[in-house]
């Protein structure tokens, strides 16, 4: 059984059943990709996976375990984290702070020790702004990392919102477009950059992107959405030559 | 060692203060610096919830309230048994253990009605804490308006004068240094991240309504403490001092010094109170004196008088302190 077990989900708003019948399985390991035309329900399966929505029907299980019902800190807590689409730094902290504040989750100081600023927290304090350095510094944002996240450019911010998610050691971590606005050779660099760190913390990732060219060169596996459904699942190559995909992306277009 | 000297250097100064400071400015001057400083407590306590967690709580004086009677109810009843086992103390000391005591209970009190109060009303997003918050303000005032034994509606009058300069002054540092130290911990970093955006805070492992609560919670503690303070300076209570007036008086204070600057609580408690003072002669119009400064402000500087700015560095503070 996979790390990640989404069976028959289906969600409506309203009249619309943005994610219909919906099953993947995520190996332990897995670069998986998630594709799919503009409006197809991309989001909307972060946003189940994540507890943002609960879905209508069907199970979602991490590691075994249900998570469709649980409120989203819970399942950050458990092992998953991701980006967002249309990026949610968090815009009065700096670019540090924004990856400090993910660390709390290993936190071990309590609120006295928070209150007396006992050496317990002065320490840990210490331990969470080397942690968040380092991880600043394999997305080269060490150098900025006392701006403000909101004065970063666009694809600076996308790079944050990927290290802030790493910051709560996640063993599962879900990429929503982080290489949305980045030109190809950009992208590419990027999608380099996410298999070794998948490779670096023994991490699953789910990745969606809705140029196929760019999912292509880094996932092992993908699958392809339209309308909520999935209406493929296959190696690159196989995704490639399917007619389904091919009719999808460019009707859609 | 370096912060016990600091705080051991504080309670002397302030200690030396005290006899004087009366004879220094006057028995007026006197009581509005007490006055500013009740205020400072109760503005900077507010901030921790409306300004770091973002949240927009509207009964502060509800909680207010339950720390003054709490503690004149406690001192006035218990007081003289606490006396008498304290008998062997000089004096000075046994004022000491039962305002403590006092304070202790007002922050346990208030401590608990923020939590009952927070629970409900802050697992549901939206507005639903200033509701909440402005219907448990006045449901107190009316609560306390009913119960005899703390005075009702005539007033709570015989309440032992313990609290002082030296006691406000020493309650002001310690609100600060706990709230200034909790909001450069990852306790603070989560309250601001609930402030700055809820869904990617949740999603990021805080949860969310947990760390309102505790927010919330703490910043009553403190109110309820401010009003323990204040009863035991003006031995008197009423529970017309406690109407969503006084909560609204202590937004307008940290709205002037800016939502989320302890500093900014600070100076916007000391300019409210001051200029209550200096407006008394124009009886009820005065309020629209700071009617008018708060439109001004919302105009000219919508983030406050200081804003997010602060005298002390929070970032790089890990290590020092
Ligand atoms: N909260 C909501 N309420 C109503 N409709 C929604 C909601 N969230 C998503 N939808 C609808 O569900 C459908 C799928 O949206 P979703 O954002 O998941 O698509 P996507 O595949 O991520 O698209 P894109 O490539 O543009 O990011 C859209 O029609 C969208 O309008
Ligand atoms: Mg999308």
């Amino acid at each position: 059984m996979g790390i990640l077990e989404i069976r028959d989900c289906t969600i409506r708003f309203g009249g619309l059943t943005a994610v219909k019948n919906l099953t993947m399985s995520l190996e332990r390991g897995a670069l998986y990709g998630l594709i799919g035309p503009n409006g197809a329900g991309k989001t909307t399966v972060f946003n189940l996976l994540t507890g943002v929505y609960h879905p209508n029907e069907g199970s979602i299980e991490l590691d075994g375990k249900s998570i469709g019902r649980l409120r989203p800190s819970r399942i950050a807590q458990l092992g998953m984290s991701r980006t967002f689409q249309n990026i949610r730094l968090f815009k009065s902290m700096t670019v540090l702070e924004n990856v400090k504040l993910a660390r709390h989750l290993t936190r071990t100081q309590g609120v006295f020790d928070a209150i007396a600023r006992t050496r317990r927290l002065r320490e840990e304090e210490v331990k969470i702004e080397q942690d968040a350095m380092e991880l600043l510094g394999i997305f080269k944002l060490d150098g900025r990392a006392d701006e403000l996240a909101l004065n970063l450019p666009y694809g600076s911010q996308r790079r944050l919102e990927i290290a802030r998610a790493l910051a709560t050691n996640p063993r599962v971590l879900l990429l929503d477009e982080p290489a949305a606005g980045m030109n190809t050779q950009e992208s590419l660099e990027l999608m380099r950059l996410i298999r070794s760190i998948r490779d670096r913390f023994g991490l699953t990732v789910l990745l969606v992107e809705h140029n196929m060219k760019v999912v292509m060169g880094v996932c092992e596996r993908i699958q392809v959405i339209d309308y909520g459904e999935t209406i493929a699942l296959g190696s690159p190559k196989e995704i490639q030559d399917d007619p389904k995909v091919i009719e999808a992306y460019l009707g859609g277009a | 060692m370096r912060r016990g000297l600091l705080w051991l250097g504080a309670v002397l100064v302030l200690a030396a203060l005290e006899p004087n400071l009366r004879g220094l400015i006057g028995a007026y001057n006197y009581q509005i610096l007490v006055l500013v400083g009740v205020n400072i407590i109760l503005a900077v306590s507010l901030n921790l919830i409306n300004g770091f967690t973002g949240q927009f709580s509207i009964g502060h004086a509800g909680f207010y309230a339950v720390g003054a009677y709490t503690s004149a109810a406690l001192v006035f009843y218990a007081g003289p048994s606490v006396r008498v086992l304290t008998a062997s103390l000089p004096t000075v000391a046994q004022d000491a253990v039962l305002l403590l005591m006092g304070l202790l209970g007002a922050a346990l009190v208030a401590g608990l009605a923020g939590l009952a109060v927070g629970i409900p009303s802050l697992r549901l997003r939206g507005d639903y804490l200033a509701i909440v918050t402005l219907g448990f303000g006045e449901i107190i005032r009316v609560l306390i308006l009913n119960i005899d034994a703390i005075g009702g509606a005539r007033g709570f009058a015989g309440i032992p004068q313990l609290s002082n300069f030296f006691w406000v002054y020493l309650f002001v540092l310690i609100t600060i240094a706990t709230v200034h130290n909790l909001v450069s911990s990852s306790y603070g970093r989560a309250f601001v991240s609930i402030r700055d955006d809820e869904i990617a805070a949740e999603a990021m492992g805080v949860d969310t309504t947990r760390f309102k609560v505790m927010s919330f919670v703490i910043s009553s503690m403190f109110a309820g403490i401010a009003g323990g303070l204040f009863g035991h300076f003006t031995m008197y209570l009423h529970p017309n001092s406690f109407t969503f007036v006084a909560s609204f008086y202590v937004i307008i204070m940290i709205v002037i010094g800016g939502l989320g600057s302890i500093e900014g609580a600070v100076l916007g408690a000391v300019v409210f109170t001051v200029g209550l003072e200096v407006f008394r002669g124009f009886g009820a119009f005065r309020l629209i004196n700071f009617s008018v400064l708060l439109v001004l402000i919302m105009i000219y500087r919508p983030q406050g008088l200081l804003g997010s700015w602060t005298l002390i560095k929070r970032r790089k503070q890990a290590g020092a302190m």
